[in-house]
């Protein structure tokens, strides 16, 4: 019965969650404190390992709060692994050497001891210290799955901007809701506001990665993710497609571009009065597989977003009929189809939409 | 997955009159348990698959509405009841009583057939209502399912009457006796997967 | 008609590849040449008496380790080819469809056509010896799940030259695995070669658990076996409940595929996330199904090159116990990036994090093991030292991997690639060679090459760090696996071409111990001992190789390294257990019966592939025949008699 395990399990970690942030200077201060040392030890690192590379290493290298929290992580996650492998290694080397066989000097050579098999203190050594440490790694782990959860808004003065994201068979499609245009393969926004992304899929699976402003969501068909993220600073960022789609998913490349917001506003002008308008068909035309190159649309048809949802959504519902009932505003899709995630029965569904409800009232 | 347990007792034997044979016959007893193991996570992953699409009708017919009660109650029926007989051609068996044991067998193997006849019966109907395997994600996981059991039940039947064959020629002998005691297992085993079937697919179904 | 035929042709073989071209006439090259030799020489009856109706675990053992060997050497070749492709930005060697079938199939041949037949070797060559048995308890199973597995695989590889690979991934991931996304063959061929093969591993799995729990030599009780025997028992535990998932999960698709259900379809219900679900149950126990009879070869080999007893046994069980419980509470770290929310990342991310302490503490007890010892270092113990700082290093990643919210940049990019192939390779493939090195000399009764030994280690070693120490930076880069090129701008350039380098020096490696096993055999170094290495456990006690019936008469046990204190109790001048007297051994019958069976499977899955009911149902047919004949065939087995027992022993030194 393990299998029916996954329902269960994942039902309890579906509900939206919009907890409130509370932050004590003591902590930040800690933070800081942390993300000076992971540069210290990345930039040394980098310098050893190769000089110049380390604005290459996005990863390390973050531009929004979202990555520079998961960079923190990664190096308080490392620092905790490197105190059971320096140790280990040092022990390793430490041993073969002392007590390799040499057969002339036997009188001198280490102790040979062939029975010595047991020692309770020394293995509880080696159970305790594993188990100390991975319990501070989960209770920072943890702590920070509630604090990331990519689907938690952030907190910040600025109204988030939105920005529905479909991966297509071979390429991305960006629809700015509120600014009425769209483009493909290309992504602008203005920094230091924070950005809402909605996410959904017209094709197979795909995940959408902007390293430097923090890490991926998977896009899947009949669901609308969601990924919040912010740039701290104006510039160019590389982001792809993560997730393996088929045949020319390795083009699915894109730039994400954080700008002023003077100058995003400019490019929103000037895309609505140079570029195309995004017709329904014009839709069909671009979500069938091919690669494309970057394209600015000037409007985008209305619902177009929540029609790629719903187009595979309804069935994943479970009875499809209680939706209906609901009537059906953007806000509830988001609760229903990211609750629709596997497992769940209509009963269950059901009562996830009221929550979700409730939640949002 | 049927082949392998099958396989599992279709192993090399004869000679009884050897010491060890028991061993041996006990070492493919314990097999065929673990392979009843191996199943019960064949069936738990189909019963979750079943439970998480059940209600993916896609707009199409649901289970509440096509199940037809009376006819999954006589399958139930009937089965229950081929368990109960293969328990008696145990019975004949440890009395040594080779015509019983061999009676028994083909009344349990009777109902089995009938059974699956039901079965059968009820899926094409289904088919007619407009309740195919590919009508919805429900409909996939219902075939599925109910299906896997059938076939297990068909496979045992194949088996069993080759079981009454080996009766008819050899006797009641440590190998045959052990292929009985099996077969018997084995069809206990499907008669409770088919009691979860009845309450998850069918009850709960209708309910 | 002859354009009908060429239709039928283009469709049918893959064609328009000059790889592929090449790969086809090679193909045929070598099985004229096979058939060639085999009747020149008059082999056939040999091959067929001798090796393919053989019950015998240790032929079935050798056939198991020479095909896996054979599928490395295929496995190796995709992953050449894939960094070839990868060394230079915008190469043009392979295009996107190639790459993504050549990903595919290195994926499902290495893990499950490599990795889990050369386990399967190892624990037939040994497993029966190790334990005091005569065989399996079940050899005619045994030689069924061999020949399913090999019929399993070579359905899988004919869909390189006859209608074409997969190329959704190793794991097929739907939609794009579904006929919508996937219409050709290439994912049918997947489906029913694993499908095969799986039959034939959880097979294993039964009779190595039973083989185990009740053929060991009396005396030896559960507490006193040796630890490569409880890793194979954990292992084929974890076997058989993870199996039958795969066994559903595959069967599901297979039925969306061909009669159009809906369990993973985008549309009418289905739900793709669920097939993810699935298979990563099955999946993340299967890397603990191939790593934990790893940590018992190490522990083996820790002990026996340290002379010194095994440290902390009881925790070495009870940590490989642990670990086969935990790998069913994980699978969800595959996915945390899908969106199931803090609660559930947080459960997986801790769940995955608890593996690490029983895993941390196996390695304390080797290292342990080795402290006070008299350490020596032949290939084997040089592959045991090599594994245990890649296999640390590759374990800390995957700590790293398993903070949930850290994962979200680390996932599917070259860190996780690298990752995986650290402990795969660290920790499998160098632990399967350690057992090979350490076993060999056991199986075929003479040694390897020392010396060309410790040239492919070093090389593989040294390649390994060069190939995948620069994945780590790619993934930190943003380099995402599976891409096909890249563009100058990236800057991936130098470290790709770094990894490519090392991925020929592992190839060469693997050159260097095919020249290890021909220069061996041709300058043969008997092994007359049958203890070549002072060995603890009974395998070493009888001649290499091991007579058919392996022991003359079944050995007493009354302690751990039974063989070892044995030794010791002789060199102190006492008396040698007495042995009993010799009497005739019951041994099983060979049988035919599990090649045509699976040769039928292999019909019926090549039907089922092409949608061809009339050559589907025919070999299903003769499945079921097969099974029926042989439950009706009662004269199974025979006995060995005492004078060919004292025949053989005296042959291979031993007084009786």
């Amino acid at each position: 019965m393990l299998s029916m395990a996954p329902s269960g399990i994942m039902l309890t970690g579906r509900r939206c969650r919009v907890m409130a942030r509370s932050k004590k200077m003591g902590e930040m201060e800690m933070v800081k404190g942390l993300r000076r040392l992971a540069t210290v030890l990345s930039l040394t690192a980098m310098a050893v390992l190769m000089t110049g590379c380390s604005d290459k290493l996005v990863v390390l290298n973050p531009k929004g709060e979202i990555g520079k929290q998961q960079l923190d992580l990664i190096v308080i996650s490392s620092l905790l692994c490197l105190v059971v492998l320096v140790p280990v290694l040092v022990l390793t080397f430490y041993i073969v050497w002392r007590y390799r066989h040499k057969p002339g000097q036997s009188a001198k050579s280490a102790k040979y001891d062939p029975t010595w098999e047991h020692s309770t203190k020394l293995e509880a050594i080696w159970w305790g210290i594993p188990i100390v440490i991975i319990a501070i790694l989960a209770v920072v782990t943890v702590k920070y799955s509630y604090k990331l959860e990519p689907s938690k808004p952030l907190e910040h003065e600025a109204k988030p901007i939105v920005i529905q994201v479909t991966s297509l068979d071979w390429k991305w499609l960006f629809q700015y809701p509120e600014q009425g245009i769209a483009s493909v393969n290309y992504l602008q926004f203005p920094d230091n506001v924070p950005i809402e992304f909605r996410l959904t899929s017209d094709a197979p699976m795909n995940s959408f990665w902007i390293p430097q402003l923090g890490g991926q969501i998977y896009t899947m068909s009949g669901m609308e993710m969601k990924l919040n993220l912010i740039a701290d600073e104006p510039g160019s960022y590389m982001g792809m497609g993560a997730n393996f789609s088929g045949k020319d998913f390795g083009k699915m490349n894109f730039t994400a571009k954080a700008t002023s917001q003077e100058e995003f506003d400019d490019w929103v002008k000037q895309v609505k009065g140079s570029s195309p308008a995004l017709t329904k068909e014009g839709y069909e035309q671009l979500a069938l597989p091919g690669v494309s190159e970057v394209e600015t649309f000037s409007s985008i048809p209305e619902g177009l977003f929540e029609q790629i949802v719903h187009k595979y959504g309804e069935h994943q519902h479970g009875s499809g009929s209680s939706e209906h009932q609901h009537g059906s505003n953007t806000e509830h899709a988001a609760s229903g189809t990211s609750g629709s995630m596997d497992g769940m029965t209509a009963e269950e569904m059901e009562a996830m939409n009221h929550e979700g409800h409730a939640n949002h009232e | 997955m049927a082949q392998s347990g099958n396989h599992s007792v279709a192993n090399p034997a004869g000679h009884d009159e050897h010491e060890g044979h028991h061993d041996l016959e006990a070492l493919r007893m314990m097999g065929f348990w673990i392979f009843l193991i191996t199943d019960c996570i064949l069936f738990g992953t189909l019963f979750a698959t079943y439970v998480v699409l059940h209600n993916n009708t896609a707009g199409g017919p649901t289970g509440a509405e096509l199940f037809e009660m009376p006819g999954v109650i006589a399958e139930t029926f009937i089965l229950l009841t081929s368990s109960f007989t293969s328990g008696l051609a145990v019975l004949s068996m440890n009395r040594g009583d080779r015509k019983g044991l061999i009676g028994w067998l083909i009344v349990t193997a009777l109902l089995g057939a009938s059974f699956i006849t039901l079965e059968i019966t009820e899926f094409v109907k289904l088919v007619h209502e407009g309740a195919a395997i590919s009508t919805s994600g429900s409909w996939s996981a219902f075939y599925t399912l109910v299906g896997t059991h059938g076939l297990h039940v068909s496979v045992g039947l194949v088996w069993m009457i080759s079981i009454m064959l080996q009766l008819g020629r050899h006797g009641i002998t440590s190998v045959t006796r052990r292929k009985v005691n099996i077969i018997s297992l084995y069809w206990h085993f499907l008669d409770v997967v088919w009691i979860f079937v009845f309450t998850i697919v069918y009850m709960m179904g209708v309910m | 008609m002859l354009d009908n035929i060429k239709d039928f042709a283009s469709d049918f073989f893959v064609t328009g590849d000059p790889l592929i071209y090449g790969a086809d006439v090679a193909i045929v090259l070598t099985m004229i040449a096979v058939v060639t030799a085999l009747t020149y020489f008059k082999k056939w009856k040999w091959l067929w008496q001798d090796w393919i109706t053989s019950v015998d675990h240790k032929k079935i053992g050798i056939m198991y380790v020479i095909a896996s060997l054979l599928m490395l050497f295929r496995g190796g070749m995709d992953a050449l080819l894939m960094r070839t492709q990868l060394a230079v930005p915008n190469m043009e060697f392979l295009s996107p469809e190639h790459y993504n079938a050549i990903f595919t199939t290195h994926g499902v041949i290495m893990i499950l056509f490599m990795a889990m037949p050369l386990m399967f070797g190892l624990f037939n060559l040994v497993i029966p010896l190790q334990i005091g048995a005569r065989d399996v308890a079940y050899p005619f199973l045994n030689s069924l799940s061999f020949w399913l597995f090999f019929f399993g695989a070579m359905l899988f590889n004919v869909s390189f030259v006859i209608g074409g690979s997969p190329d959704a991934g190793w794991l097929s991931y739907p939609p794009l695995s579904e006929l919508s996304h996937s219409p050709g063959v290439g994912q049918d061929f997947y489906i029913w070669g694993i499908q095969i093969s799986g039959i034939g591993s959880l097979m294993t799995g039964i009779n190595f658990i039973v083989t185990i729990l009740k053929m060991r030599a009396p005396g030896m009780k559960l507490m006193k076996m040796p630890m490569f025997t409880w890793s194979v028992l954990s292992s084929c535990l974890t076997i058989i409940l993870a199996f039958p998932i795969l066994t559903v999960t595959l069967a599901l698709l297979f039925i969306d595929r061909y009669l159009g259900a809906h369990f993973f379809t985008l549309d009418s219900g289905g739900n793709p996330m669920m097939y993810i679900n699935l298979i990563w149950m099955w999946g993340h126990p299967e890397v603990y199904i191939v790593v934990l009879p790893a940590f018992g070869i190490f522990s083996e080999i820790a002990a026996t090159f340290s002379k010194k007893r095994l440290f902390g046994y009881k925790s070495m069980v009870f940590a490989l116990m642990s670990i086969s419980l935990f790998s069913f509470f994980t699978w969800a770290h595959h996915f945390f990036t899908m969106g199931s929310g803090a609660d559930v990342n947080a459960f997986f991310a801790i769940t995955t994090m608890l593996i690490a302490i029983p895993t941390g503490v196996k390695v304390f007890n080797w290292l342990f093991t080795m402290f006070r010892g008299k350490l020596s270092f032949p290939t084997p113990m040089m592959w045991m030292l090599g594994f245990i700082p890649c296999f640390v290093v590759g374990g800390m990643t995957g700590v790293l991997l398993s903070v949930a919210p850290a994962d979200f940049q680390f996932h599917n990019s070259y860190f996780l690639i690298a990752h995986f192939h650290q402990v795969l390779i660290g920790g499998v493939a160098f632990g399967y060679f350690a057992g090979l090195y350490y076993w060999w000399p056991k199986v075929f009764g003479f040694k390897l090459n020392e010396k060309i030994g410790k040239w492919a280690f070093w090389l593989w070693n040294i390649g390994f760090y060069v190939c995948f120490m620069p994945q780590y930076f790619l993934g930190l880069m943003g380099m995402t696996r599976r891409v096909s090129s890249y563009g100058w701008d990236k800057g991936w350039y130098e470290l790709n071409l770094t990894s490519t380098i090392g991925g020929f020096l592992m190839g060469i490696g693997f050159l260097f111990q095919v020249w290890q096993i021909l220069h061996s055999i041709k300058f043969m170094e008997k092994d007359t001992t049958g203890d070549p290495w002072g060995g603890r456990t009974l395998e070493w006690s009888i001649p290499s190789p091991a007579p058919m019936y392996n022991f003359a008469t079944v050995p007493r046990v009354s302690e751990k390294d039974a063989w070892w204190e044995e030794k010791q109790r002789i060199a102190q001048g006492l008396a040698p257990t007495p042995k009993p007297q010799l009497e005739p051994i019951h041994m099983p019958k060979n049988s035919g019966i599990p090649f045509i069976m699976s040769a039928c499977f292999f019909v019926a899955g090549f039907g089922f592939v092409f949608d061809w009911l009339w050559m589907a149902i025919p070999g299903l047919v003769g499945v079921a025949a097969c099974m029926l004949y042989h439950s009706f065939n009662y004269n199974t087995d025979y006995y060995i008699p005492v004078d060919e027992i004292k025949r053989t022993e005296a042959a291979a030194g031993r007084a009786v």
